[in-house]
């Protein structure tokens, strides 16, 4: 029974990092209906500057809150710009050309993304610096609650909360929300959609930064290829999820986390990778709207 | 136009072929090697390549041998087994190569052994532990030891000299070189009276193993073989030690690398692995190697380093015993080989074109490796 | 002449000749034979690859796993169930059990995912991609991580030509019949062609299944020039290479995505001298740029729509 409680936290906590990435590649979706590829790059990008902010001398030597206050926001500032440049250079270009074209830039992007990377930085796994104190939080028998938990899911949480005020409660969330749902009309009525969808990238790309970091924390290992499977295993909770409905994303991401955890912990490690494509396969086999979505009639 | 380009082109063709028909210089010893300098596995070839380099500069700066000097041509096949069989054809029939040296990785020596045994040109790995390797031919040698005394090696210490009785396996599946450690060390402890209670696994790139340790603790293990990549090593002693896992880890020379102190941290102490030399064993050929390499290159040898340098150690030896640098002869004079005082230990072939070598059990303190004990064949 | 007739010939000649060629090299060339065989694998990759994603409009992202399905096929019936027979009638029928294979395995992921729209259909291609490199690695009797050893090296430029001149004179022909129509009104637009009575599921599976079963062809021969397998070299970057073929030869275009993948072949070697000068390897830097250049300048790619022999000096005016 504790393994199963241990098993089922460890799933929480995966979760909650695969909510923040596949909020940023829901919100894309919803407003451009584009499946930016190289989201889970941008994740590892976001990695790679974390680790080189903690390093650095803008960020305090010891472990700890400012540490890793400082780090987080370092790095959620360059993954934003990341994601202003890609949006500005490689999609908005090709605005209104076939998807597919869109769909192929999108992989050119994360490949270029991946193998600069590795010309630059190396192929080999770098260690992330600690940014937080480990250690137990919380222990009953067997069940153990680390620090670092702890961290993560208060940071993923509260950032998704803020996310979910932004959308609901601001003006520029009115705004997104109304160009996700028609550019046409909100442009009709005088929103500039050209920012809005840059403010989308940049919103996105700076939660998948967080999520880059709380992934850092974890497991402090930081690599060019590390983007790839937590960025499809986060597409795929969107999927799960509804695509385009940010709750769906926290939703699926969460169940995706438990459902990892699970498989891994009743021996099928080596299928855990296919395990999210297996869901993906089955949830838009038999329902592909997802489960929060709702499914759209498309016009002819 | 278009016309133009063709004719462009076809002219370059035929000059290209032409210029491949050029006669050799008769007065060198070409020497190929291949491995991985690009790519994931990119510190494998280098490491490798460094040994190679420094033994042909050392022999060079020495005269040659018989007369001739060494020219080595180095190709990069990205760790990929089908590259690496693209640039063994490249070097045995563009550069004509009179040997190869190469590969790391067994499953590119695998691919790259049919060609070698096909042209008849000899071929020492210098590091690959896949016992099936030298099987392709009897043109394909080896200087380390291969899995089945490896995984020996290991099971030997956990029962005799820790006193394990009961063992876990936590292997890499997505990895051969892996897979055939974890299989032989379970088949030789088992052998020993040991019982192997549990076997997981994970795959290369795989950051968060703590179910399978969760599970593993449960069953309370005398000792955990992890026979894996120092990458994952590294972290899955953080997550054992953090998961209350107390047991003593056991790996193979797949740990050896810097980073696996970096990684592992506090966690890694106490831990133990196999490698093909301790480079702090106060002998005079390892020292004096230490010293080299560090006036060269300014840093640290590795056990891949040190092998890169006894695999064209061995081979310059057979050149200058052999009566012609044609393939059957120098294929004759490698395979006779005896006791060739490598830096890595005295180094025999088999009549298997194995390395008949001891094996050293490291002990990881004060974030380093220290010598525990030789384990001899 | 009889069209029949016609075919075969089209396919035995350049067979022949490419063997003669081959054969008349020195063995100092071999190198250069080798990589040709190599070209010639990727281009039945990249031409089966356009049937899917050039002509039918479908975006799939899973070659390489039919590849791997026809490379283990044929590697297995190689080496467990027809070792008695002789050399070359072995090879020949365990690579078109690989092809048969991979062809039904492209018939069961289609069935389900051609349903899908464009970007979910590349992620699923995707999935099942590598869904079949993680079974592969999980089947101990495959030879799993450690790969698959032992099998007849019976690959010759021969075979090669004669598979990539057949599946290419198959795509011509099949372009002129009604399939062909059926795909490129799928293509131009799904929605109006259904409309208009064509079966766009039936049509859609038909081509990946035909187009897996060409990845299989090319995936037994690779195994059998290879002589060993193992599951690394089926993976996604794979399936992506072949994507890049077909992109920048132009989707659509046969005779583009053959050329792209013969040159694709080709400038990795002639790059060697390259990567060897400054330590890294710029190779994948250089695609994936070449790549988003393609898509923001010229997105139809180098042949765009158009045939090798529908334009230039050697087209009747």
């Amino acid at each position: 029974m504790n393994t199963l409680l241990q098993l089922l936290l460890d799933g929480l906590s995966l979760g909650a990092i695969y909510a923040l990435i596949a909020l940023g590649y829901t919100l894309v979706y919803g407003i451009l209906r584009l499946i930016n590829f190289a989201h889970g790059d941008i994740f590892m990008v976001a990695a790679y500057a974390a680790l080189f902010s903690a390093l650095s001398s803008l960020a305090p030597a010891d472990p700890g809150a400012t540490r890793f206050a400082v780090t987080l926001l370092a790095s959620m500032a360059a993954a934003a710009l990341l994601g202003l440049a890609i949006e500005r250079f490689c999609y908005r270009p090709l605005r209104g050309q076939p998807r597919i074209n869109l769909l192929i830039t999108a992989v050119g992007v994360s490949l270029l993304l991946e193998n600069l990377s590795q010309v630059l930085f190396g192929a080999n796994p770098r260690v992330f610096p600690e940014l937080l104190q480990g250690g137990v939080a919380f222990e009953n028998g067997q069940l153990k609650v680390g620090q670092i938990d702890v961290w993560v899911l208060l940071t993923a949480f509260g950032l998704m909360l803020a996310l979910e005020a932004f959308v609901h409660r601001t003006r520029a969330g009115r705004a997104m929300r109304a160009v996700a749902h028609s550019h046409e009309t909100a442009a009709l009525v005088g929103v500039p959609v050209d920012k809005v969808i840059a403010l989308t990238f940049a919103v996105g790309s700076a939660l998948a930064a967080a999520a880059a970091v709380l992934y850092g924390v974890k497991y402090p290992q930081v690599s060019p290829f590390m983007g790839v499977m937590p960025g499809l295993k986060a597409f795929v909770a969107a999927v799960l999820g509804g695509i385009g409905n940010l709750r769906g994303a926290v939703l699926g991401a969460l169940l995706l986390g438990l459902a990892e955890s699970l498989v891994i912990g009743y021996g099928g490690a080596t299928w855990k990778d296919a395990l999210a494509f297996l869901i993906l396969i089955l949830i838009l086999v038999l329902r592909p709207a997802g489960l929060l979505g709702k499914y759209e009639a498309e016009k002819v | 136009m278009k016309m133009k380009l063709f004719k462009s082109l076809s002219l370059a063709a035929a000059l290209g072929l032409l210029a491949s028909c050029a006669k050799l210089p008769e007065n060198e010893i070409r020497i190929g090697e291949f491995g991985s300098m690009t790519g994931l596995t990119s510190t494998f070839g280098t490491a490798t390549h460094e040994g190679i380099q420094l033994a042909v500069d050392e022999v060079n700066a020495a005269g040659g041998i018989n007369g001739k000097l060494v020219k080595l041509v180095s190709e990069d096949d990205r760790g990929k087994p089908e590259e690496a069989a693209t640039v063994v054809e490249k070097l045995i029939t563009r550069d004509h190569v009179h040997a190869l040296l190469g590969e790391v990785a067994s499953s590119n020596s695998l691919a790259a052994a049919p060609i070698a045994q096909r042209h008849k040109i000899p071929m020492i790995s210098p590091s690959s532990t896949n016992p099936k390797v030298t099987a392709q031919g009897d043109y394909i040698f080896r200087v380390c030891f291969i899995d089945p005394f490896q995984g020996k090696v290991m099971a030997k210490f956990a029962s005799e000299t820790l006193h394990a009785k009961t063992a876990a396996i936590l292997r890499d599946k997505s990895s051969d070189y892996s897979v055939g450690l974890a299989d032989v060390f379970a088949r030789e402890f088992s052998g020993m009276g040991g019982k192997i209670l549990i076997d997981q696994a994970y795959q290369s790139k795989d950051v968060d193993f703590k179910s399978q340790l969760t599970t593993i603790r449960q069953k309370k293990p005398d000792v955990l073989f992890v026979p894996g990549y120092y990458s994952e090593v590294g972290l899955i002693a953080k997550q054992a030690r953090d998961g209350g896992l107390q047991a003593p880890l056991l790996g193979g020379d797949g740990w050896e690398s810097p980073e696996l102190y970096a990684i592992g941290g506090k966690a890694i102490e106490g831990s133990y692995f196999s490698n093909h030399c301790a480079p702090d064993a106060k002998i005079k050929q390892v020292m004096d190697f230490a010293e080299k390499h560090r006036a060269k290159y300014k840093k640290e040898p590795g056990a891949l380093t040190v092998l890169g340098y006894d695999a064209a150690g061995v081979l310059f030896d057979a050149i200058r015993h052999a009566p012609s640098l044609k393939g059957p002869d120098l294929r004759a004079a490698i395979a006779a080989t005896k006791d060739y005082q490598g830096v890595s230990g005295a180094i025999s072939l088999d009549a298997d074109r194995n390395a008949v070598k001891s094996a050293v059990v490291l002990k990881v303190h004060h974030g380093r490796a220290e010598f525990v004990a030789t384990v001899n064949p | 002449m009889n069209p029949n007739l016609k075919l075969i010939l089209g396919v035995l000649i350049p067979a022949l000749a490419v063997q003669a060629l081959a054969s008349l090299a020195p063995d100092s060339l071999s190198y250069f034979v080798s990589i040709l065989a190599l070209a010639g694998i990727n281009a039945i990759l990249a031409v089966s690859l356009n049937l899917v994603n050039g002509i039918t409009g479908q975006f799939s992202l899973g070659h390489a796993g039919f590849m791997a399905v026809g490379a283990y096929t044929s590697a297995c019936l190689s080496v467990y169930a027809f070792p008695g027979l002789p050399g070359q009638l072995a090879f020949v029928l365990a690579v078109l059990g690989g092809g048969l294979l991979a062809g039904l395995a492209g018939w069961l992921v289609g069935l389900p995912s051609l349903r899908l729209r464009g970007d979910y259909l590349a992620i699923v291609t995707l999935g099942f991609g590598e869904i079949i490199r993680v079974l592969i690695l999980n089947m101990d009797f495959l030879g799993g991580a450690r790969g698959f050893i032992g099998i007849p090296a019976e690959t010759s430029p021969f075979w090669v030509m004669l598979c990539l001149a057949f599946c290419v004179l198959a795509c011509v022909r099949l372009m002129a019949s009604t399939h062909g129509r059926a795909w490129l009104a799928i293509r131009e637009d799904e929605v109006a062609a259904s409309a208009v009575g064509v079966d766009t599921t039936r049509y859609k599976v038909l081509a990946f299944a035909l187009s897996a079963a060409a990845a299989g062809l090319a995936g037994g021969l690779f195994a059998h020039k290879q002589a060993f397998i193992n599951p690394n070299s089926f993976d996604f970057m794979k399936s992506v290479d072949v994507v890049i073929m077909v992109v920048l030869g132009g989707m659509g275009s046969m005779s583009g995505s053959l050329l792209a993948a013969v040159a694709l072949t080709l400038l990795p070697e002639a790059l060697r001298p390259l990567a060897q000068l400054t330590g890294v390897d710029l190779r994948m830097v250089i695609y994936s740029l070449a790549l988003i250049a393609m898509m923001l300048s010229r997105p139809a790619g180098i042949m765009g729509r158009k045939e090798l022999w529908q334009l230039g000096w050697w087209t009747k005016r």
